[in-house]
């Protein structure tokens, strides 16, 4: 059985996805040496059990994202941050230095072209945490690839590492911040 | 001055007795990773970066002001000290916002450079986000001490090279801050000289120009040496860096 790779989007931008992506033909060679079982560019509904390694982009930033990772945590057997958001906060936590409520109003009041409001109040909307935290401050994480986003050779390194049940030795080449 | 012999990481070498364990392991390519330190200005050992062991006792000492004695027995790359350095940079880390995307010298950064050099993966201590101010007052340049390290390069340089003595460090401990003259808006400073010297010293992102965008702006800190030399030893160096 090929190994079961998934990958979540967090509180980030997708950047780490896109740069996934741009493994380009890459992607081809993975697809027959793993199956995505779970991926914001795969349509599955719920986190599946038994996942060998989870990709996770993004810091984890309302409280949809910190139930998402636990969920992770208990159904992979190796956790990547994926992408400085992940690793650190980044941009997503830029705005722990402000108060929450001012951020929302920030954000959906003052700079609302129509319809200032707040959304909030509703099952389908994730209540936003007082400060977005890097993944491992809420799970324990295995491995940390860097950037912002990593680039396709980093990710492409990480998952052919994981891949061959290795713990990925990232050389200075792939130790990058930003 | 007098001629010594100590040992710095097994290597038996001779130093004069007013030079700093630091100089000398520079001088024979033993690397000591340092932030406050900067060749032309003087030491003041705070960041512990360049902390090494000394034989016959359990402290630890900055190698930038801890002078060379006789006999002197050095590590500068033991197991605990790699530990301590990590440690350091982690904790510089969590005290501010030193998220590179989002920097101006993003790539062209000491601490930036320090994080490799230790091995950085990730930082085990919780990220502290305070809300530290930033002043654009100033016509060309920008200090954000959300990005500052407080290693005092620019109090230094500006006191020592300038002699203008613009900045200064406030409050204690945590809230330690740099700040210009009075604790007023940099701009409006009657002693700063508007010369740039504390920019191009800051080892971060900390003190920059105004317009550089992302990634865009490399400090130089080579001009200290023409200005040290021409007054210490009372000839400018030529463009071609010989004496």
């Amino acid at each position: 059985m090929k190994p079961r790779v998934a990958t979540v989007w967090l509180g980030g931008c997708s950047g780490c996805h896109m740069s996934f992506l741009d493994m380009d033909e890459r992607l081809i060679e993975l697809a027959g040496r793993m199956d995505l079982v779970y991926s914001p560019i795969a349509d599955v509904k719920e986190f599946p059990r038994d996942v060998d390694v989870t990709l996770v982009e993004g810091a984890v930033t309302n409280d949809e994202n910190e139930e998402m990772a636990h969920i992770i945590r208990r159904n992979s057997r190796f956790v990547v941050s994926f992408g400085d958001c992940a690793v650190s906060g980044n941009v997503t936590a830029l705005r722990n230095g402000f108060d929450k409520e001012d951020v929302l109003r920030r954000a959906y009041v003052e700079l609302a072209d129509v319809d200032p409001q707040i959304p909030r109040d509703h099952p389908t909307i994730a209540e936003l945490m007082a400060k977005a935290r890097p993944l491992h401050e809420i799970i324990p994480v295995d491995a940390f690839l860097h950037g912002c986003p990593p680039t396709a050779d980093q990710i492409w390194f990480a998952v052919s590492e994981l891949l061959e049940g290795r713990m990925p030795a990232f050389s200075p080449v792939y130790l990058r911040y930003g | 001055m007098a001629i010594l012999t100590l040992t710095i990481d097994g290597e038996q070498l001779s130093a004069n007795d007013d030079e700093t364990l630091l100089e000398i392991a520079r001088q024979h390519d033993i690397a000591i990773p340092t932030l406050c330190h900067l060749e032309g200005l003087s030491d003041v050992g705070s960041c512990r970066l360049c902390l090494v062991e000394i034989e016959g006792s359990q402290k630890l000492f900055p190698a930038c002001t801890t002078r060379a004695q006789e006999g002197m027995v050095v590590r500068t790359k033991t197991e605990r000290l790699q530990r301590n350095r990590r440690m350091i940079i982690e904790l510089l880390a969590s005290e501010g916002n030193h998220q590179c995307a989002v920097c101006v010298v993003n790539n062209h950064c000491e601490l930036q450079n320090l994080a490799y050099e230790v091995g950085l993966t990730h930082t085990r201590y919780p990220y502290l986000y305070p809300k530290k101010r930033l002043d654009a007052s100033h016509p060309d340049f920008i200090i954000d001490r959300n990005r500052c390290v407080l290693c005092t390069r620019c109090v230094r340089v500006c006191h020592e090279v300038e002699g203008a003595h613009v900045w200064d460090i406030a409050q204690r401990g945590i809230h330690c801050e740099i700040i210009s003259d009075m604790d007023q808006p940099w701009g409006t400073s009657p002693s700063c000289t508007s010369c740039g010297k504390c920019v191009l010293v800051c080892p971060t992102g900390a003190l920059i120009a105004k317009g550089e965008n992302v990634a865009e702006m490399e400090k130089k800190t080579d001009f200290l040496k023409y200005i040290v030399t021409a007054r210490v030893k009372r000839e400018w160096i030529n463009t071609d860096g010989e004496e």
